[in-house]
């Protein structure tokens, strides 16, 4: 199956990308003034030559490069990305304890940045001088050029400081009784604001690239054709145009999910989102290396499937694609 | 015989940098069912725009028809509902394209972009319209067609997605087929095929066919009657051989000298192989009260830069815009 | 217009570009703006000799209140002190982070784009790596474990956001190297270096300069997100650390994070606008139009 292939091939380069990742990872932290025996001595109130000495031989951290590097990558193998001293847990638990809310703030506002960002680009393309066309352009300028932490701070001022719609910080609210339900609503009304500015940089530059790429779709022969079967226009538009339309939007989108995961940082700061972007703060904060370079490691693993899942969609889209390889 | 599609009186203004231009400029027609009608003339003649202003797709805020009717069997389209123009678009009056590298949907098999015309127009469900689109597939000679039926357009030779544009406009076994240039982007020896192809359809369905082109070779294999158009004027008129045997218009005359099997048998002296000198004047000329061709024309009087010819008839219906067209 | 081509008004094409550029009103406005912004970046601070870490007022005093056009903050320094001095911590951060960027992501984008082979591929393998970084959680990273220093902080920008440009580059570099004119000065015997500098990358120049224009503009984005987060030189006024550090207070003064905010906002827009109207003038198929 070429589609297997594909895949494959895909997910030994993104095996190496991680690697790559790993060894600057392990090289930043070697560069960078300070180590692992001074955090512990650290944290231990302090400790004379002798005891470092000792710890630094426990880590190995006494061993060449080269052996250190291949210890690392080894462990990062078995799921052991090292021991954060400042939070006392292993930098795996960490992480996993705040991925899930970094990764729902990134996928939905990707979602409905796509979405929207969709939706205003074919409808302006289709009345470009309409008020959503002029709308788009000046709405676009505003989410390139607008700091996205203030215009959360914006929205946070108006939406739940000036009128409490919705809650100020945090993902969720412990104080909230009920079932499922109670909790799911309770969640979403905490989401809206983060999603909502994360995703107005994302809507913006989509709705453009959407509504440029419609309009040369809808001048192209095969557009013609498809009017000269008898099609509606909303066949004509959703049906004919779209898909073709859709493949450079989800091009740039695939190359924004860095952009997304650095802008959920931001979000995450100013809204107090649980996610790994806050817990990234922190630990830079408190100088805790291992947990910084394992964020970092586990954000690009978040880029790389996020690349992956593009690629697919690619490849659904567009038949060229398939039969390139 | 009452004609299938007649057009009357139409004009055609497009939007230019320059103001409104009537690219097609009072022109009128008359299709009968089954035969084949060509229409000639050099590239900016308004040939195509004539093509979709019948199908009702001048590109929109660009070109409107300003005035003239467009009759398909005595109901005027130009005042049709747009409901209604999709009806009868790829259903009874249907067109093929000059490029048929670009026609085709990339990202749609070829099985769906035929099944859909018939999903569309005749209200077939799934199964039967794709089985349809394998058989008319086969029709126009595409081999495997079962197999075929499922690749996409970039699978498919120049030559072979043409021949699926063709299946795509004859799915509904339409009256009218409008065909804009659609051999000049293929092959010589491709050429051919898909003449004998669209010949043998229009025998077997009875289809009226336009077939726009450049080429007057093309026209003297295809066509019953032809009419030359220039500068969005129709200048001449008439079936195929009284034409190419006596043109009168001195435009009509050029084209054909510039094709040597016209012109020449094996046994007689051979004139001198010629070209139109000149070129079509800007859009920002026409419309003017003056014999457009004027300025290329050896046989130019002073009449013809002060009022546009009329129409002259001779016999067989030979029709010539031309006030020398006596003396032709 | 009759079709005779008049030979004088055939100018150089960089002329046509100015005056395709000043056609477009709202580039004019915000080239104006800017002049405005790095005028006051300049010389501002001396003509309003007020120290921007100095308490010279009670905590939040209003704006337009007791002479402080903007008011105060939440330990009573003058906030319009601060915006002024923060102006030329992010044009200079901007103007350096976006000049390295050009120079590494030309260099990169140049040399893959001309030289194909492994060289595009191993290069090109090198900005994809750096893509798969998200690019303000990795500057963090740097800024973090090397020191929160202004330099560093702009070498961190630079080093994360190259790829766009090389990207740009590459794609420019390997249409223009097929193009006539190219394979011309090769048969008439150029060096590899003479091409890629005087012949290719001259014509490759005006989507770079576009970038470039928005990459002064992102780099102060990035300036202003890491300040926001506290990662910035703590002896250095700038309008993301203002931001930052007002952030708790605004409920009772949440000028103090509108007025900072406001001025990256009309930069890094007079910035885009600069680019669009960049773009549109050295784009030379639009200008057929």
């Amino acid at each position: 199956m070429t589609l297997l292939r594909a895949v494959a091939q895909r997910l030994l380069y993104a095996a190496l990308l991680l690697l790559a990742v790993l060894v600057l990872n392990f090289s930043m932290m070697h560069l960078a003034p300070g180590d692992v025996a001074d955090t512990i001595a650290q944290s231990m109130g302090g400790a004379d030559s002798d005891v470092m000495a000792r710890i630094r031989s426990d880590y190995g951290l006494d061993q060449p490069f080269s052996v250190q590097l291949m210890r690392y990558i080894g462990n990062v193998l078995q799921f052991d990305l090292g021991y954060s001293f400042f939070y006392n847990q292993p930098v795996t638990s960490l992480i996993f304890s705040k991925l899930p809310a970094t990764l729902l703030l990134v996928v939905t506002a990707q979602l409905l940045a796509l979405t929207v960002g969709v939706l205003l680009g074919v409808y302006s393309a289709r009345k470009q001088d309409g008020i959503v066309s002029h709308f788009v352009t000046v709405f676009a300028l505003f989410g390139y050029s607008a700091p996205v932490f203030w215009t959360g701070i914006l929205l946070l001022i108006a939406f739940s400081l000036k009128i409490p719609l919705f809650p100020v910080a945090g993902m969720i609210d412990v104080t909230v009784e009920g079932g499922f339900f109670a909790r799911f609503i309770d969640l979403l009304r905490h989401m809206v604001l983060p999603v909502i500015t994360l995703a107005s940089i994302f809507i913006a530059l989509y709705s453009r690239l959407c509504r440029a790429s419609m309009m040369e779709v809808l001048g192209t022969d095969y557009i013609r054709t498809a009017r000269s079967k008898g099609l509606s226009t909303r066949e004509v538009v959703y049906k004919h145009a779209l898909k073709n339309s859709l493949s450079p939007v989800i091009t740039l989108a695939g190359l924004q999910f860095s952009a997304v995961v650095s802008g959920a940082v931001l979000v995450e700061a100013v809204f107090s989102w649980p996610g790994l972007g806050s817990l990234a703060l922190q630990s830079i904060i408190a100088r805790d290396t291992p947990t910084i370079l394992g964020i970092l490691f586990f954000s690009a693993l978040v880029v790389i499937v996020g690349n992956l899942i593009t690629d697919l969609a690619l490849r659904w889209i567009d038949p060229r694609v398939r039969s390139r390889t | 015989m009452t004609a299938l599609l007649r057009v009357e009186n139409l004009r055609i203004e497009l939007a230019t940098r320059l103001g409104v231009a009537p690219v097609i400029d009072d022109v009128s027609f008359e299709l009968a069912a089954g035969e084949t009608l060509s229409f000639v003339g050099e590239s900016g003649c308004g040939k195509s725009m004539t093509a979709l202003a019948i199908m009702g797709l001048l590109p929109d805020k660009v070109g409107r028809i300003a005035a003239g009717k467009i009759l398909f069997n005595g109901e005027d389209m130009t005042q049709a509902s747009d409901e209604r123009l999709r009806s009868l678009r790829g259903n009874d009056i249907s067109m093929i394209f000059q490029e048929p590298m670009t026609s085709l949907n990339p990202v749609f098999t070829i099985g769906e972009q035929i099944a859909e015309v018939l999903r569309r127009h005749k209200q077939m469900d799934k199964r039967d319209a794709w089985k349809r689109a394998a058989e008319l597939l086969d029709a126009v000679r595409i081999p495997d067609a079962t197999h075929r039926v499922g690749h996409y357009p970039h699978q498919l030779s120049g030559g072979q997605r043409q021949r699926v544009m063709i299946a795509m406009a004859l799915a509904c076994e339409p009256k009218v087929l409008i065909a804009d240039e659609p051999t000049t982007a293929l092959d010589v020896t491709i050429q051919a095929q898909i003449f004998d192809l669209l010949e043998d359809l229009r025998k077997d369905m009875g289809t009226a066919i336009i077939m726009i082109t450049h080429d007057m070779g093309v026209v003297a294999e295809m066509a019953d009657r032809m009419i030359v158009m220039y500068a969005g004027r129709k200048i001449e008129q008439g079936d195929v051989h009284t034409v190419l045997d006596h043109p009168r218009h001195p435009y009509t005359k050029g084209l054909i000298a510039c094709v040597p099997h016209l012109v020449a048998t094996l046994d007689e002296h051979r004139p001198p192989l010629t070209e139109v000198s000149g070129i079509v004047p800007g859009l920002q000329e026409f419309g003017k009260n003056e014999c457009l061709f004027a300025s290329r024309c050896d046989r130019v009087v002073e009449r013809c830069l002060r009022e546009r010819p009329t129409e002259q008839r001779f016999d067989k219906d030979q029709v010539s815009a031309c006030w020398q067209a006596n003396t032709l | 217009m009759s079709g005779n081509t008049n030979i004088d008004q055939a100018r150089h094409p960089a002329a046509d570009a100015v005056a395709m550029f000043f056609k477009n009103k709202p580039a004019i406005v915000a080239l104006f703006v800017l002049v405005l912004i790095i005028i006051a970046g300049l010389i501002g601070p001396l003509l309003y000799p007020i120290d921007p870490f100095d308490m010279v007022w009670a905590p939040f005093g209003l704006p337009g209140e007791d002479g402080f056009i903007l008011g105060t903050d939440y330990l009573g320094r003058d906030l319009f002190a601060g915006i002024l001095h923060g102006t030329r911590v992010s044009l200079q951060v901007g103007l350096t982070a976006a000049l390295m960027t050009v120079l590494i992501g030309v260099t990169v984008g140049a040399l893959a784009g001309y030289f194909l082979g492994w060289v595009e591929e191993v290069l090109m393998r090198i900005t994809e790596f750096f893509q798969v970084l998200p690019t303000l959680l990795f500057s963090m990273v740097i800024v973090a474990l090397f020191g929160a220093s202004l330099p560093m902080i702009t070498f961190a920008i630079g080093l994360v956001s190259w790829p766009a440009v090389a990207r740009i580059t590459r794609a420019e570099f390997l249409r223009i190297r097929e193009l006539e004119y190219v394979t011309a000065s090769r048969a008439a015997g150029a060096k590899n270096l003479k091409l890629i500098f005087k012949v290719i990358l001259p014509n490759a120049l005006p989507p770079i300069i576009v970038q470039a224009a928005l990459m002064v503009g992102s780099a102060i984005l990035f300036e202003a997100g890491l300040s926001f987060l506290g990662l910035t030189d703590p002896n250095i006024v700038s309008w993301g650390q203002i931001i930052g550090s007002n952030r708790p207070y605004i409920l009772d003064a949440s000028y103090t994070v509108t007025f900072p905010g406001l001025a990256i906002f009309i930069t890094v827009l007079c910035l885009s606008l600069v680019g669009d109207g960049l773009n549109d003038a050295l784009n030379p198929k639009l200008r057929q139009r």
